[in-house]
């Protein structure tokens, strides 16, 4: 019995190395995050509002939409802030929040003390919806058409140059179309 | 030619750690007393050859030789010097270098510092020190050989990642990796007690300062890392928990653990086994951080190239280096006795919730950082547990060991009187519960995690000049008494209060954090900005050429009351190479709170996003890791480790017999 315990680290280790030879298997890429649900109609979701309004995938359709999941408790949130405030107030950008694992008074101190670039924000307290979403980490916004499919997903925060070469070309295409 | 010689003198270091493994370790189970005196030559030899590689690499990257594939990748002519040479460890194959570098520095070290050793166990030490060099003298040069040339010459390099052209990051590496592989000398003279069967207070003798230096040497990486983040990230956070920070963390938690049994095992020959197992595991996830930060299985801001094969090759590396650890632990280990009784309420008791706790912490971190990876085995969705979940668990479970970290000195060993010790930092209480008082009141009830956070602060710091005041006996005999005893105090006492104060410092910062100010505006020349009694006057932007980039410099004062209080420029910097932006911040400190002003994105129109933070305190977590870290080293200049005490003891004591299996 006292043997056993004393191959207890040995064993844990193993294991550990054997999801080490797991995460080497070729294909296996953590930097590529998944495309699968690009093209892809988004996950239903419906939740509950910060102010009032609650916020669905189906309320959205009609037209592109940009849907943005951040975080009081997020750093980089922040450092994205004025991007896309100046997203929502110069071009006029239709874009939504999720309010990813995080209380809604933060959240709302947050948008108070630094502006609410949003048209509305939904409440995803246990993240559920950020996990339907295949979400890694806050922020990622996500591009939606008129269709309520996902168009682009954009992982960490959004910078002036992703807006003017990426995110802004693509919103003209899908207003086009 | 000379990066031939540099590529010739690592596969010589191969073959000299191939000796250095095999022969001293043959020569010490056959009592050969000249084969194990290989040992000590092979390893200076060793390190004289990685030397001359690291020096070869390092003429390579200065005189811009663009024939050598790693040169050409991260160096460029328009470089400043300092980053040419620091350069040179600032990507995988030159960092792999400097890894066997430090690892030569410490195994001629060990060879030179090590004659009052018994032979056989010396002989064991530098062997196993040779077997893990093989291993990584193999590693690069099988899959990431930096000498590899490349025809025809480019005409220039591609320049350094900018990130890492600071010099924050540039000397943070060497402390870093010192702190890892200072590590191994702890992991080898494990083994080589487990080989011996034997482990008593001279060992822990011996091992506890090995331990100690690249405890001091990882504290300050740490910290330089995480100093590094705070001012050039532009975020104004200090700690993300990202997984390479992670990585760096959980040796530092375990070699924590390690440094404090190892006492236990020194003074009172208990605790053998678990003292063997923490320095496995603190050697070993030094490995395992090597091998997440470069095998690319998780992803993280600072991660290097990765490659699978290299992320294959560290993968073996590991399971025969812990693997075989291990199972020479779950063979040989059960046979170690431990010594003395133990009872709850003593030091020795103490020191145990201490390893218990860092212990729970380490692997808390260790979860946190791997279970992304370990979900996504099972084929489960991607996700990172982020800040949240470190925040609720990790800081929670050193809540009681800070109270601990107050008590356990006072405890005396064997049989403490805990009652006696609680009466006794008395004025500790007081100090907790005012600092308690006076964050609610300056905070007006700020967050009750970050107001308790005060008051552990200033229990630990007042419960160490509690100790010491004990020790000398202050206000019991006469003042002259007192000094005379404080003059006598041995070093590693100080050393300990040191550490402990150093704690207690850097709780203060962590807890402040808390308290921050911030604001992030959109400013043009002449704006105003209000933040925590100080007036930021934007005065506007100037383009300024750099040696490789060209920066958007502003012009900040900084004014209180209407004074002017200082002149700052934050500013951002392009690298037309590279084409990336880097910022850098302006930080205004008086060492109580720091303002920290970052430049953001402009536009045409002269609107300018400028981020402003108030941070009280934040200094103090840096001041306490180098508080923390200086304590060490007054640890490490006691007496006691360099006279030979220690071999003494050990001819005088019986050699331990491997108990009969039970």
């Amino acid at each position: 019995m006292r043997r056993a315990l004393f191959l207890l680290p040995l064993v844990l280790f193993l294991v550990l190395a054997g999801y080490f030879g797991l995460a080497l298997r070729p294909g296996y890429d953590p930097q590529t995050l998944p495309s699968a649900m690009i093209d892809k109609e988004a996950p239903q979701f419906d939740l509950a509002g910060l102010n009032g309004d609650g916020l669905s995938r189906d309320g959205l359709k009609g037209g592109p939409v940009l849907i943005n999941f951040f975080a009081s408790w997020c750093v980089p949130c922040r450092v994205e802030q004025p991007v896309l405030m100046r997203l929502a107030n110069r071009e006029h950008v239709p874009l939504y929040g999720i309010d990813y694992k995080d209380q809604p008074e933060d959240a709302a101190k947050l948008l108070a003390q630094f502006g609410d670039p949003y048209r509305r924000v939904g409440l995803d307290s246990d993240g559920r919806v950020g996990l339907d979403f295949g979400v890694y980490g806050v922020p990622e916004t996500y591009v939606l058409d008129g269709t309520g499919h996902i168009r682009k997903r954009f992982v960490g925060p959004l910078t002036a140059e992703e807006v003017e070469k990426e995110l802004l070309p693509l919103l003209k295409a899908l207003n086009k179309s | 030619m000379i990066t031939e010689l540099g590529h010739f003198a690592l596969i010589l270091a191969l073959c000299v750690a191939i000796v250095q493994s095999v022969v001293p370790l043959v020569g010490a189970a056959r009592g050969n007393l000249a084969w194990m005196a290989v040992g000590r030559n092979a390893a200076l030899v060793q390190f004289a050859l990685v030397a001359l590689a690291m020096l070869s690499l390092m003429h390579a990257y200065v005189t811009n030789d663009f024939s050598v594939i790693n040169v050409v990748e991260n160096s460029h002519t328009d470089k400043p010097l300092l980053y040419q040479i620091t350069g040179v460890w600032g990507n995988h194959e030159g960092s792999m270098v400097l890894w066997v570098f430090m690892l030569g520095v410490c195994s001629a070290a060990m060879a030179l510092f090590s004659s009052n050793l018994p032979p056989d166990l010396r002989a064991r030490v530098l062997a196993v020190q040779g077997m893990i060099a093989t291993g990584f003298l193999l590693f690069i040069l099988l899959t990431s050989n930096p000498f590899l040339r490349t025809w025809p010459p480019a005409a220039n390099g591609q320049g350094l990642n900018p990130v890492l052209q600071d010099p924050g990051l540039a000397f943070h590496p060497p402390f870093l990796y010192l702190g890892y592989v200072g590590f191994s000398v702890g992991f080898a003279f494990a083994v080589a007690a487990l080989i011996e069967g034997r482990v008593d207070a001279a060992w822990a003798r011996w091992v506890r300062p090995w331990t100690l230096a690249s405890w001091c040497a990882l504290t300050i990486g740490i910290a330089m890392g995480s100093w590094w983040a705070y001012y050039t990230l532009g975020w104004g956070g200090w700690w993300f928990w990202d997984p390479v920070e992670n990585a760096s963390f959980m040796p530092w938690l375990v070699g924590t653990a390690l440094i404090h049994s190892s006492i236990v095992v020194e003074k009172r020959d208990t605790l053998k086994s678990w003292t063997i197992l923490l320095a496995i595991i603190t050697f070993s996830l030094s490995l395992v951080g090597t091998f997440l930060v470069r095998s690319g299985v998780l992803t993280s801001v600072h991660a290097f190239a990765t490659d699978p094969a290299r992320g294959m090759f560290i993968l073996l590396l590991l399971l025969v280096a812990i693997g075989g650890s291990l199972t020479l632990y779950a063979i040989r280990a059960p046979a170690l006795k431990g010594g003395g009784l133990f009872a709850p309420i003593s030091r020795e008791g103490a020191v145990v919730l201490n390893n218990l706790i860092l212990s729970c912490g380490c692997a808390t971190v260790f979860l946190g950082t791997l279970y992304p990876l370990f979900l996504d085995a099972v084929g489960g969705p991607k996700l990172s547990v982020g800040f949240p979940f470190f925040n609720r668990t990790f800081a929670p479970l050193m809540v009681p060991m800070i109270v601990a970290v107050g008590i356990g000195p006072m405890l005396s060993w064997k049989r403490g009187d805990l009652l006696g010790a609680l009466q006794r930092v008395w004025a500790a209480y007081i100090a907790a519960a005012l600092a308690v008082l006076v964050a609610w009141y300056l905070t007006h009830g700020g967050p009750i995690f970050a107001v308790l956070g005060f008051g552990l602060a200033a229990w630990t710091g007042v419960a160490v000049i509690v100790e010491w005041a004990e020790r000398v006996r202050l206000f019991r005999v006469g003042l002259g008494d007192s000094l005379r005893r404080a003059i006598h105090l041995p070093r590693a006492a100080y050393g300990m209060s040191f550490a402990h104060f150093g704690l207690a410092v850097s709780i203060a910062g962590f807890a402040a954090s808390a308290f921050d100010v911030e604001s992030i505006d959109t400013v043009q020349a002449g704006s105003i900005v209000k933040l925590a009694g100080y007036e930021l006057h934007f005065v506007g932007v100037q383009r300024e050429p750099g040696p490789n980039y060209t920066a958007n410099r502003s012009t900040v004062e900084i004014r209180r009351d209407g004074q002017l209080v200082a002149v700052v420029h934050p500013e951002q910097r392009f690298f037309p190479l590279q084409q990336q932006t880097t910022s850098e911040t302006a930080i205004r400190t008086n060492l109580l709170s720091d303002l920290y002003i970052a430049l953001g994105d402009g536009d045409a129109a002269g609107n300018w996003t400028l981020r402003a933070y108030w941070k009280p305190l934040v200094p103090w977590i840096w001041i306490g890791a180098v508080i923390m870290a200086f304590g060490g080293m007054v640890s490490l200049s006691d007496r006691r480790w360099r006279v030979g005490v220690g071999a003494r003891a050990r001819r005088m004591a019986p050699a331990m017999q491997p108990a009969a299996g039970d």
